[in-house]
């Protein structure tokens, strides 16, 4: 299959697993090695970093491609700070800028999240901005000089699928940057609906970390990401609302 | 408008009435409902959904495993001082019970931060005796300078204080107040608080409030269930709750539910006692009506009941706990405020989360000064 190139890298797989809400740490190194992930999202602030026994970076393999991301930011300048004490803490340059300053339904702050996506691609960052689908803001991140844009399918921990889908494809036919599907993939249809849409990658974290059996899921996961960029590379033909009428209107035209 | 104005409104209705007079059809409508209001919250504190405790916490469990996923957050409390200048009926601090009082030497803090964070835990609890004479501003912001070495993230329990005193801990590095209206019945307040500033209902009552104004990011409060009828108390705690998700929507907002455990100087006479029964039903009622609410899961409880009442929507709760003052370094141990029920150390109550399918985290914020 085609290589996903991005943020100057070049990897096989287009799933990209979070961290969060596993029954325990250690269940990670399992979810990454059958789901076939290459980069793995983490909560900065959950990472101790001074503690031997509680850092998250023992379970993840080298080879994975890090994805430090700012959850807990409510503002674009904790974004930016979070962001530095990742990079310091040697999680490396990619950063996935979150900013919510509304933790009933965790729905991203778009504006705060662009200021923080403007000050962190001057420093240096890789910047993978987390938004809810709004081409206005998605065309502003690509002037700025973010990596991908991520939308969210529905809000964070639903399960709910791709709820924003003719947002998110007008996304995809608007930006020329890869759009990664972040939150509200429940099911592995549904990053396979995403995938044969267009989209380059999925962001899966809490369907596989609440599921009976997260590695399991994970590895469902990987195939349906990968079922999805099949048919979309084989140009999945157009599913027609209506029947085609069997005599065209224009057929009166001729040749010449 | 505050939330006095909202708990005014409420408080004159009849709701012992309104509570006997629920349906069970209208228990069945608050419990479909994707996004409960506070008259669904009602009926499911009420008598009749008492027969809905199993479809409740199926769909409690499925809720907070959605939102907060298979994990709890542990914190561990320090008590720095149990001098107090209140005389609250129920507690063992309280200014006239004569024992000796102690507070703990900075050195102290030290020595007892030091022991905690051995641990890994990240987040601590520190808690006072309320009186602002032996722990004002300068000695809690001195304890937090020394606490900031151990600890990511720092809550505070002690007097309730002004604006400007939460903005002086908020820039020290405290980033949690945790502060319990005891009962949102007036009539009872004042009936259980003899004597000292803590006799003042609406500065007690607005001062999660004064936290959130002045930058706190996490608000934990509650009631301390047992001096008046639970449910009552149960829909002010959450109507307390909503009210200050929906103001200050960035602010991570918890509740407690904690029970009065005998005590030094017990008298039985005023005691509404709440049955395990009436503590899962208001926890389950909470959590359906307020999803993203933490809810804070107490030592104050058995080691087997808290275990029971893990999947029913915990996402937080205390490991480690000592309630005399002194108590972690194992020198000059105080007298304890309450009885633990739960003596077990963070590992026994790590492996315990980790048996049950639940990742203890140690650490979930960052410090950002």
């Amino acid at each position: 299959m085609d290589t996903f190139k991005i943020g100057g890298k070049e990897l096989k797989s287009r799933l990209i697993v979070g961290t969060g809400k596993y029954p325990r740490k250690s269940m990670i190194s399992e979810v990454i090695k059958s789901s076939g992930t290459e980069v793995i999202t983490l909560a900065l602030r959950r990472v101790d970093i001074n503690s031997e026994d509680e850092n998250i970076l023992n379970y993840i393999d080298d080879s994975c491609v890090l994805m430090p991301n700012t959850s807990g930011a409510t503002t674009a300048d904790e974004a930016v700070k979070i962001a530095r004490i990742a990079k310091a803490a040697g999680c490396g340059d990619w950063v996935k800028i979150e900013v919510i300053k509304d933790n009933k339904f965790l729905l991203p702050d778009n504006y705060e999240t662009l200021k923080a996506s403007e000050t962190l691609v001057k420093e240096g960052f890789k910047v993978f901005p987390y938004v809810t689908p709004e081409l206005a803001v998605a065309k502003e991140l690509e002037n700025v000089g973010v990596e991908a844009v991520m939308p969210l399918g529905a809000p964070i921990g639903t399960n709910k699928g791709l709820e924003t889908r003719e947002l998110i494809k007008i996304l995809i036919s608007e930006i020329n940057l890869p759009i990664i599907v972040d939150a509200g993939i429940g099911r592995p249809s549904q990053a396979a609906e995403a995938m044969e849409l267009g989209c380059e990658a999925v962001m899966v974290n809490t369907a596989i970390a609440t599921s009976q059996d997260p590695p399991l899921m994970a590895d469902a996961f990987g195939r349906g990401v990968e079922a999805g960029r099949k048919a979309f590379l084989a140009k999945n033909p157009q599913v027609k609302d209506k029947a085609e009428a069997s005599s065209p209107l224009t057929g009166f035209l001729s040749e010449d | 408008m505050s939330f006095k104005d909202i708990y005014s409104k409420y408080k004159d209705m009849e709701l012992d009435k309104i509570l006997r007079e629920i349906s069970k059809t209208r228990v069945e409508m608050a419990l479909d409902k994707e996004y409960p209001d506070e008259n669904d919250y009602l009926a499911l504190l009420s008598p009749a959904a008492e027969s809905y405790l199993e479809p409740m916490a199926r769909k409690a469990h499925e809720l907070t495993v959605r939102n907060f996923g298979r994990a709890i957050v542990l914190y561990t409390p320090l008590y720095l001082s149990d001098y107090c200048s209140n005389k609250c009926i129920y507690c063992g601090f309280r200014a006239d019970n004569s024992f000796d009082r102690k507070k703990l030497t900075y050195e102290e803090v030290e020595k007892e931060g030091k022991a905690i964070s051995k641990t890994d835990i990240r987040h601590i609890l520190i808690l006072t005796g309320e009186s602002e004479k032996h722990t004002d501003l300068e000695y809690l912001k001195n304890c937090v300078k020394i606490l900031k070495k151990y600890f990511s993230s720092i809550t505070v329990e002690i007097y309730p204080m002004t604006t400007e005193g939460y903005k002086e801990l908020v820039t020290e590095g405290v980033d949690g107040l945790t502060i319990y209206q005891e009962t949102y019945d007036e009539d009872i307040y004042h009936k259980v608080h003899l004597k000292g500033p803590k006799r003042d209902y609406d500065f007690r009552l607005d001062a999660p409030e004064r936290g959130l104004e002045a930058g706190i990011r996490r608000i934990n409060i509650g009631a301390l269930f047992g001096l008046s009828p639970w449910r009552k108390e149960a829909f002010f705690t959450g109507l307390h709750a909503w009210y200050l998700q929906n103001k200050y929507t960035e602010a991570e907002v918890y509740i407690s539910f904690p029970r009065l455990r005998p005590f030094k100087g017990e008298d039985l006479d005023y005691i509404h006692r709440v049955t395990d029964k009436n503590m899962v039903q208001m926890m389950l009622a909470s959590r359906l009506f307020l999803p993203r609410v933490g809810l804070n899961l107490s030592t104050r409880e058995a080691p087997e009941l808290r275990e029971n009442l893990l999947p029913l929507g915990v996402t937080r709760m205390s490991a480690g706990s000592v309630t005399a003052v002194g108590g972690y370094s194992g020198e000059d141990s105080g007298v304890e405020q309450f009885e633990v029920a739960d003596h077990r150390s963070v590992d026994e109550i790590k492996s315990l989360l980790l048996k049950h399918r639940y990742q203890p985290v140690l650490k979930d914020w960052e410090m950002l000064s």
